[in-house]
């Protein structure tokens, strides 16, 4: 093969790939976008379909697919593809504020290490890697049980419905950062010794004023990326407490908590644990893709895989 | 060599010790206290006696004395009784603890068995089809959720095709090796699965990035054949970083095993501390997340020897 071939061969595969990475991304992107918007219509679909999602009918639960119910009902008569809907509202409610939580950490962690460097920075990075290597499950599992009374917090916090939700939120958000704090560092390493940033220290801007005035807003896209790139796992983690019990609490519906019960109706009603697992995977891979395909576009330097 | 162990080993103590105090908190937020159990379950009791019980169990001093005193016992190896079991909480442990070392053990060495020719194949051609192939299964891999992929495993081969066993450890009566392995099948497939498709990912990486060296040049260029590139000059300087990456995802891979054994019923390390939190059984949970904890850190400082055994240049100090 000559070296011209070889280059050709060499430039022909680097569109292909760019190609099909951003076609993955931009497809990810659109069924997100999808996925949002049929959450939000769900009180609109509810209408459409007649059926209300508080309803219980226990003349017709367990259904297979009918007309009336595309998708079947569950274990209380309710219909399944309204609530799967619900769900998903709550689901990605949950996961983007765990995401936006996970990445003010992330970003003020990464930003304060990469700055200050020295001690500061030996010490925050240390406590990222340990934080990575510990078993973050079993450790969700005890924070998700603890009881809220003991903590301080008032009874009508603690005893309010929403309060799973809350709950879930902060501790996701205090696993998840690790992240966004590594490629924040990395950053912001990179970004103080650019000429704008020596010429702000030399002009007598304090440490504070460089660090979120100059050095945050040059480094948006990597938080961006980092934070989608966490979205997937978050919602992971969201599902598997919800699916242990120790996540959103029933009434409210989250495709974790809706798999549940799924496994003792698996062979009476299978359709109870098909679609909320499937509505998870295609929106975790969406938002990975979706993450990967960004990582490209706006950190072109970064070695992907 | 010896100075650097030492100083990991350190290390990995103080990781421990502080991890010790936050679990021993966290343990104490979860709802009710053992004496609290104690009055529901005996309706007799007086607030009187109650407080009188808190002081003799010395549940009324402040955290950090009754923290010094748990340790100062634990140190001394009486890790306390369990309440749901009624036993000493070691005993009960330690065959929790073997049966998730086999269970990950076995998975871990079939998915680096699977991994690492995955991985290699496909950086052998980049961007090729085979390559998409293999990163849209190892992004699938990281996007199901694990309960669900055991849920679907449980679904095909133990409800559809009753090829397996859907949990549990042994057949009752039975129990033998065979019976036994046979219970496992399936939850082995799971964890394996899971883990997989990062490992594969690593390794790719890894791969693709060693081929672009100079000495992988080299060696093409004074005739070695593309196998031999692959597997004795680029495979192992690329497993340098992965073993790293392996050793530093055990938490993961821990995370993955309490899923498993908890929707297989597997009596593993993962259900015992699963079921434990949700039984408030303090001195069970407490000690089994420390032992998960421990575990995790001995894999990364076995990681750090690793290191050393595959690339002589580096030298620990």
């Amino acid at each position: 093969m000559s070296v011209a071939a070889a280059g050709r061969n060499e430039m022909r595969r680097l569109r292909v790939r760019r190609f099909m990475r951003h076609r993955l991304a931009v497809a990810s992107g659109i069924v997100l976008l999808i996925l949002v918007a049929a959450a939000l219509a769900a009180p609109l679909v509810e209408r459409l379909m007649g059926v209300d999602i508080r309803d219980v009918d226990l003349g017709h639960i367990l259904k297979g697919p009918s007309l009336a119910h595309p998708l079947g009902t569950d274990e209380l008569g309710r219909d399944m593809l309204v609530k799967l809907l619900y769900g998903g509202r709550i689901s990605l409610l949950v996961a983007l504020a765990a995401a936006l939580v996970s990445a003010v950490i992330g970003t003020l962690i990464g930003l304060f290490a990469g700055y200050y460097r020295g001690r500061l920075d030996a010490f925050l990075m240390r406590f990222t890697d340990g934080v990575i290597s510990l078993p973050i499950l079993p450790l969700l599992i005890v924070l998700a049980a603890i009881d809220l009374r003991k903590v301080g917090l008032p009874q009508s916090l603690v005893q309010s419905e929403d309060i799973s939700l809350y709950r879930i939120i902060f501790i996701i958000g205090l696993v998840g950062w690790t992240g966004v704090a590594r490629l924040v560092r990395g950053a912001t390493l990179s970004m103080k010794e650019r000429e704008f940033v020596r010429a702000a220290q030399a002009l007598g801007a304090r440490n504070r004023r460089v660090m979120f005035v100059h050095i945050l807003p040059n480094i948006v896209s990597p938080i961006i990326v980092a934070t989608t790139l966490s979205v997937g796992g978050i919602i992971l983690f969201e599902s598997t407490l919800s699916f242990l019990g120790l996540g959103i609490q029933p009434p409210i519906p989250s495709w974790g908590n809706m798999l549940s019960n799924s496994q003792e109706q698996m062979t009476t009603a299978p359709q109870l644990m098909i679609w909320p697992g499937v509505m998870i995977f295609i929106t975790v891979i969406a938002f990975n893709f979706l993450g990967d395909g960004l990582q490209d576009a706006l950190d072109p330097r970064a070695i992907s895989d | 060599m010896t100075a650097f162990l030492v100083r990991r080993a350190i290390q990995a103590a103080v990781v421990l010790l502080v991890m010790s105090f936050v679990i021993y908190g966290l343990i104490g937020l979860m709802p009710g206290d053992p004496i609290d159990i104690m009055i529901a379950s005996d309706p007799k009791l007086t607030p009187a006696d109650a407080a009188r019980l808190k002081a003799l169990y010395g549940l009324d001093l402040p955290i950090w004395e009754r923290y010094v005193n748990w340790l100062s016992s634990a140190v001394g190896g009486d890790f306390g009784y369990s309440r749901t079991h009624n036993r000493p909480v070691l005993e009960i442990m330690g065959p929790h603890l073997l049966r998730t070392l086999i269970l990950m053990g076995i998975s871990f060495a079939l998915s680096v068995a699977i991994a690492i020719p995955l991985g290699v194949w496909a950086a052998a051609r980049p961007y090729s089809f085979r390559d998409y192939s293999v990163n849209l299964f190892s992004f699938a891999g990281r996007s199901v959720p694990p309960f669900w992929l055991a849920l679907l495993l449980i679904f095909v081969f133990a409800v559809w095709l009753g090829w397996f066993p859907a949990g549990g450890m042994e057949t009752v009566g039975d129990g033998s090796l065979a019976d036994r392995g046979w219970y496992m099948v399936l939850p082995i497939v799971t964890l394996t699965l899971l883990n997989i498709s990062g490992f594969t990912r690593y390794v790719r990486a890894e791969t693709i990035t060693t081929m672009r060296q100079d000495y992988i040049r080299t060696a093409r260029a004074k005739g070695v054949s593309s196998r031999g590139v692959l597997t004795r000059h680029a495979l192992r300087n690329a497993l340098i970083p992965v073993v790293t990456i392996i050793a530093l995802d055990f938490g993961t891979v821990f995370s993955g095993a309490l899923i498993t054994e908890t929707v297989f019923a597997y009596p593993g390390m993962g259900k015992l501390i699963f079921d434990a939190v949700m039984t408030n059984d303090y001195n069970l949970a407490l000690i089994g997340l420390l032992f998960a904890t421990l575990v995790t850190l001995v894999a990364n400082l076995g990681a750090d020897l690793a290191y050393v055994g595959l690339d002589p240049r580096i030298k620990l100090q």
